[in-house]
């Protein structure tokens, strides 16, 4: 067999500069092309976004005053018509649902990721199931949390509590799926240095795993909660009405919320209406804008790199 | 390999409390030709992955006041051996034991043995430093909290270990900073101070240094002779002369394939003191090895 030696790269004669070669194979116009496209997409998708939040803001502008905060609905006085109840009522719902899918979410987390056997049958269709259930649609949610409201004899579904458990089952997969990332990303090491010193596997995960992955799953809760906030189709589902003229009280309360009374008043013919849902549209963006950035701080500033 | 026991006046020397210092201090360390009261002893010991058959038929005893290297090329069942004698390798699924590991003459893995007790008797120092994300302090004083040791004072521990893992002087003004701001000797020689802690009586070490610059190696090297004397130290190291410098006995393990399979079964070749190896083993294959020929 005869081997063909690569022989070393040719020198060029002492004092060409070879590196010299007049051309930028970096800015070709190919690659040039491809950045310009790039940058097309991106200032689209930027633009449109833009243009909406600044004419809902425009729209809105005129009923962004006080009244629209401690007003509830009224069909009377058109211009005066506030979504207080709306705002409480968003804010309950957020609370209620945080309790209930943050703990959950963070146990099923644990279990899947420090103490299933992967190779188990069960467990592996709990895997499967928990991608499907990201994917669900938020009414069929709706639908679930009134089927198990009704089976607990409830005739008034529009409750606090109800909303919460479809927005729980909403977002429970993608906390789910968030806190496994992040407890993934714990190294193993940190963990076998913890088992070879005699502590045990819960141990480990509540004083190892678990305090390194807090951030990432703060990060993950809470855009996942910023999603719910906005979400419309369960409810109505619920049959959560507008016209709620009364502060929520507890989970038990009737109420409405933001996204609601956005769907109605803007399904209305009256011009207030008009006006005042892109008040509260407004509303709910700071709202959610709020807690992005609060996601954003926490990535940011405790994030641990490995 | 010579079976014929140590004579009792040599026993004595390396076993017996009150001559050990007199021993380090003098520079002189006899090595019985086999360990005697072995600490851990491993008999017959198979490990299978799932159906893969990782180690065939270790047979090995390790003994107090030694240093026993484990050495031979790559893959052939090293870590495994060692993660077994602690029950490391419990955590491993699909991973399977046979035969015995006896710890003081109890099996470790008997069915009322907690493996929690396992290896906090048995500590264990990894491959590349995995301080944990807390202070200097709270790594040492982790592994006596979590295993509910009975601590008279908390900082006399902490300081205790840090002496032992020759650090003391280096972090003593900086307990509380956190363990990350340390350089990676440092941070090794905090690793086995944390397990110095929860005070084992046996180290098993995966390739300690070998994350290391040759200073921080040397220390730690230093570090393993000055412990010696309280335990019975284990450790995995791919480099000959570090071997060769601390260790004791060495045992030198190979992989043999399988002729269906050709799966690569570990085993233990040859194991004798330490300049037996080095300077006339009775394998060629250990022979060949240590020269360089192969691995
Ligand atoms: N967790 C595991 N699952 C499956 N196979 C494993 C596992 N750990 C090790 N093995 C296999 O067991 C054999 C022995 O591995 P081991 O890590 O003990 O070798 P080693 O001698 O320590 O090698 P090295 O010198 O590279 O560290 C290898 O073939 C390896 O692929
Ligand atoms: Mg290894």
């Amino acid at each position: 067999m005869t081997t063909t030696q690569i022989k070393p790269g040719r020198r060029r004669e002492e004092g060409t500069r070879v590196l010299d070669t007049g051309q930028n194979h970096e800015r070709n116009a190919g690659s040039l092309a491809f950045l310009v496209a790039l940058w097309c997409s991106l200032a689209f998708g930027v633009l449109v976004l833009l243009v909406l939040i600044a004419s809902t803001a425009l729209d809105g502008a005129p009923r962004l005053d006080a009244n629209l905060f401690t007003e509830y609905s009224s069909t009377l006085f058109e211009e005066e018509t506030g979504v207080r109840a709306g705002i409480l009522g968003s804010l309950w719902l957020m609370v209620t649902t945080a309790v209930m899918s943050v703990p959950l979410g963070i146990a099923a987390a644990l279990y899947l990721e420090e103490f299933a056997n992967p190779t188990r049958w069960y467990n592996r269709l709990i895997e499967v199931n928990l991608q499907n259930l990201a994917a669900v649609p938020s009414v069929i949610y709706g639908l679930l949390a009134l089927g198990l409201l009704a089976l607990r004899g409830f005739r008034q579904t529009s409750l606090v509590i109800g909303g919460a458990l479809a927005l729980t089952l909403l977002i429970l997969p993608v906390i789910i799926i968030t806190t496994r990332e992040s407890i993934r990303a714990v190294p193993r090491e940190i963990r076998d240095g913890s088992l070879a010193l005699g502590a045990t596997l819960w141990q480990t995960t509540w004083r190892q795993s678990l305090p390194s992955a807090i951030p990432g799953i703060a990060t993950g809760t809470i855009l996942a909660l910023s999603r719910a906030i906005g979400e419309a189709a369960p409810l109505l589902l619920l049959g959560v009405a507008t016209g709620i003229r009364f502060d929520p009280n507890g989970i038990l309360s009737q109420f409405t919320a933001l996204p609601i009374q956005i769907f109605t008043m803007s399904s209305q013919p009256q011009e207030e209406f008009q006006t005042a849902a892109a008040a509260a549209i407004i509303v709910l963006l700071v709202m959610i804008l709020v807690l992005n950035g609060l996601a954003i701080y926490i990535r940011n500033h405790y994030q641990r790199r490995w | 390999m010579t079976t014929k026991p140590a004579t009792a006046n040599t026993r004595d020397s390396v076993y017996g409390a009150a001559n050990l210092a007199e021993v380090a201090d003098t520079g002189e360390h006899v090595v019985p030709d086999l360990p005697q009261e072995p600490v851990i002893e491993a008999t017959d010991l198979n490990v299978y992955y799932g159906d893969f058959h990782a180690v065939h038929d270790v047979n090995l005893a390790f003994g107090r006041g030694e240093i026993t290297a484990l050495i031979g090329p790559s893959g052939c069942g090293k870590s495994t051996v060692l993660r077994c004698l602690n029950r490391m390798n419990d955590l491993v699924i699909g991973a399977r034991v046979t035969g015995a590991v006896t710890y003081h003459g109890q099996n470790v893995y008997g069915p009322k043995v907690d493996p929690i007790e396992v290896r906090r008797r048995i500590g264990m120092v990894f491959q590349k430093p995995n301080p944990f994300p807390k202070s200097i302090y709270d790594n040492i004083a982790y592994g006596p909290r979590v295993t509910g040791m009975k601590v008279d004072n908390m900082d006399d521990l902490v300081e205790e270990a840090l002496h032992s893992a020759a650090l003391w002087d280096e972090v003593k003004d900086k307990l509380k900073q956190s363990a990350y701001g340390l350089s990676g000797g440092q941070q090794q020689r905090l690793c086995i101070a944390r397990t110095v802690a929860t005070r084992p009586d046996v180290i098993l070490m995966d390739e300690p240094c070998s994350s290391l610059d040759p200073i921080a190696t040397s220390r730690i090297e230093d570090l393993m002779l000055e412990m010696r004397k309280d335990y019975a130290l284990i450790v995995v190291t791919h480099n000959m002369q570090q071997a060769a410098r601390v260790s004791d006995r060495t045992a030198f393990f190979t992989a043999r394939p399988d002729e269906t399979t050709g799966n690569r079964t570990g085993l233990l070749v040859e194991y004798n003191l330490t300049n037996r190896i080095f300077s006339n083993p009775d394998d060629s294959r250990t022979e060949a090895y240590i020269s360089g020929r192969f691995g």
